[in-house]
């Protein structure tokens, strides 16, 4: 059981698909504009996550070595089909706003990534909480950024507007807000990350010999 | 502690030469083009300076405070910055505008990057580009010089003009020269920006290279493609129009961010031409000096690598 927590908790924290092994940003930039678009597009990957890792790491042992990506692809493309067709049947606005990046989520490098490097290697139980901690990392990531893009660029989340007399700055919705953002972001997580470790490991690790001015 | 030894080649002559007093002296040069845009467009324009380069010197304490490092304000290159990002500005602007623009200039142009001499884009014209992005309509809203007396009567720039198609009829090649038009603060008077350039060419603080080849592509490609026909374009309006002089002259021969060899600026210098003439005849916006410049930069590290000199002695 503590087994299956660890791997749920390390997609939210040190894993974080986003902020730790950035992979997924295709999607993450392009949707995280409103938090509404956000929270659809993480919950639909992690709904695809979550059947790609039960199916390939219940036939695992089946998979040939060679061909096993295609193989990955065409579950992970089954599960993408199934979520399509459920967003255009119940939330078509939602589908309508994200559009392409809907059938995309079949090249998303963080469900084939977990397919790879951890679904076709372990048991269903463990890659079921591998899928839904990667999930909710995923959202929980997305969601971090959509709130700050759509607060500073249209002064509103989720249609409650903000501040009167702000004038957003429209730069945050467009795509240069979206790498800043993250770009920031992540600077933000690694230096929490670099200040909870062991600062003399840090320093012995980043110095020579008192060359830079870090040690002074 | 050996490390701190400087061993450089001979011959050790010694320069007088500082990263500060260059600084200081480009920010003297820009001094009349200050006055001149003062005087066509009022106070409000002074205050907009002094607003952009307290704001950038403060935004550059606060983060060398906060990251425990130098303070290096007095080097006087973030009181540049926030000078160069104030003179871009169009002269109605708010006053949180230069605010938010030499924050983001001095925190995402430059210190992101490690600070000065690190930095991939010149700082204010990145500050620039992100203000423009934001808030389009703020910075492309332009007042008629001497306005301030009646009450801002808003116009088009000359380049906007004939971005729609007209020709301002009352603004002539010699009214460009001397300022009396709409445009930002700092780009309007050519005749002070060129007092400040020959004041900055003289003590070598600058080369030729890349004001020239920049400003003579510009001419050379409107005069070409600028009307129908080819030859028959007006070429000295598109010099003496829009930011060309002041972006030519102060902001692409920034150190950090242009080539390091000869041959590099005048392959830089003749890029930001091409661009700013495909961007002022053919693009979406009227002027294009300031993302043709911020192209070239990104493109600055493979030019350099390409006119790599040959080491003495090497095949």
């Amino acid at each position: 059981m503590k087994n299956l927590i660890r791997e749920f908790v390390k997609g939210i924290t040190i894993e974080n698909p986003t902020f730790a092994l950035v992979l997924g940003l295709c999607p993450t930039l392009a949707v995280s504009s409103s938090v509404g678009n956000a929270i659809g597009m993480g919950v639909s990957a992690t709904f695809v996550l979550l059947g790609s890792n039960i199916i390939i790491s219940l036939i695992r042992k089946l998979i040939p070595d060679q061909i096993r990506i295609p193989c990955f692809i065409v579950v992970i493309a089954t599960f993408v089909t199934i979520v399509e067709m459920l967003l255009k049947a119940y939330f078509p606005a939602l589908n309508a706003s994200l559009g392409i990046y809907v059938p995309l989520i079949v090249v998303n490098c963080i469900v084939l990534g977990r397919a790879e490097a951890f679904a076709c290697k372990n048991r269903v139980l463990p890659s079921i909480a591998d899928a839904l901690g990667m999930g909710v990392g995923f959202t929980i990531a997305l969601t971090i950024i959509a709130t700050i893009r759509e607060a500073l660029g249209e002064g509103e989340i989720l249609d409650f507007k903000l501040i009167h007399g702000f004038d957003p700055a429209a730069v945050f919705i467009l795509a240069p807000g979206a790498l800043l953002t993250l770009g920031l972001l992540i600077a933000a997580v690694n230096w929490w990350h670099i200040r909870k470790k062991d600062n003399k490991e840090i320093k012995k690790l980043s110095c020579h010999e008192g060359v830079c001015d870090g040690c002074k | 502690m050996e490390n701190r030894l400087i061993v450089s080649p001979s011959p050790h002559a010694h320069i007088d030469d500082s990263v500060a007093k260059i600084m200081w002296a480009v920010s003297l040069a820009l001094l009349p083009a200050g006055a001149a845009g003062v005087y066509f467009f009022g106070l409000k324009a002074l205050w907009i300076i002094i607003l952009g380069i307290v704001s950038a010197v403060a935004t550059e304490i606060i983060l060398q405070k906060l990251s425990k490092s130098k303070i290096t304000v007095s080097d006087g290159s973030a009181f540049l910055t926030g000078l160069l990002l104030a003179y871009n500005l169009p002269p109605g602007v708010p006053f949180w505008v230069p605010i938010v623009g030499s924050f983001f200039a001095i925190f995402i142009g430059k210190f992101v990057f490690g600070g000065l001499g690190k930095n991939i884009f010149n700082p204010a014209l990145a500050g620039r580009a992100f203000l423009m992005a934001s808030w389009p309509s703020l910075m492309t809203t332009f007042v008629k010089p001497f306005g301030y007396k009646y009450d801002a009567i808003t116009s088009a720039t000359p380049l906007a003009a004939l971005k729609e198609g007209k020709v301002m009829e009352h603004i002539s090649n010699l009214n460009l020269f001397f300022g009396n038009r709409p445009g930002c603060i700092g780009e309007v008077c050519v005749l002070a920006l060129l007092a400040g350039a020959v004041f900055l060419l003289i003590k070598g603080y600058i080369s030729w290279h890349i004001p020239f080849s920049f400003i003579g592509t510009v001419g050379f490609f409107t005069c070409v493609f600028g009307a129908k026909g080819l030859f028959n374009g007006d070429w000295l309006f598109h010099i003496l129009s829009g930011g060309l002089i002041l972006g030519a002259f102060y902001m692409a021969t920034d150190y950090v961010t242009s080539p390091l060899t000869r041959k590099g600026q005048i392959i830089f210098g003749i890029g930001c031409g091409l661009i700013t003439g495909v961007i002022r005849l053919w693009g979406g916006y009227p002027e294009g000096v300031c993302y043709a410049i911020l192209i070239m930069n990104a493109a600055t590290p493979l030019i350099d690598r390409y006119v790599r000199p040959r080491i003495y002695g090497t095949k």
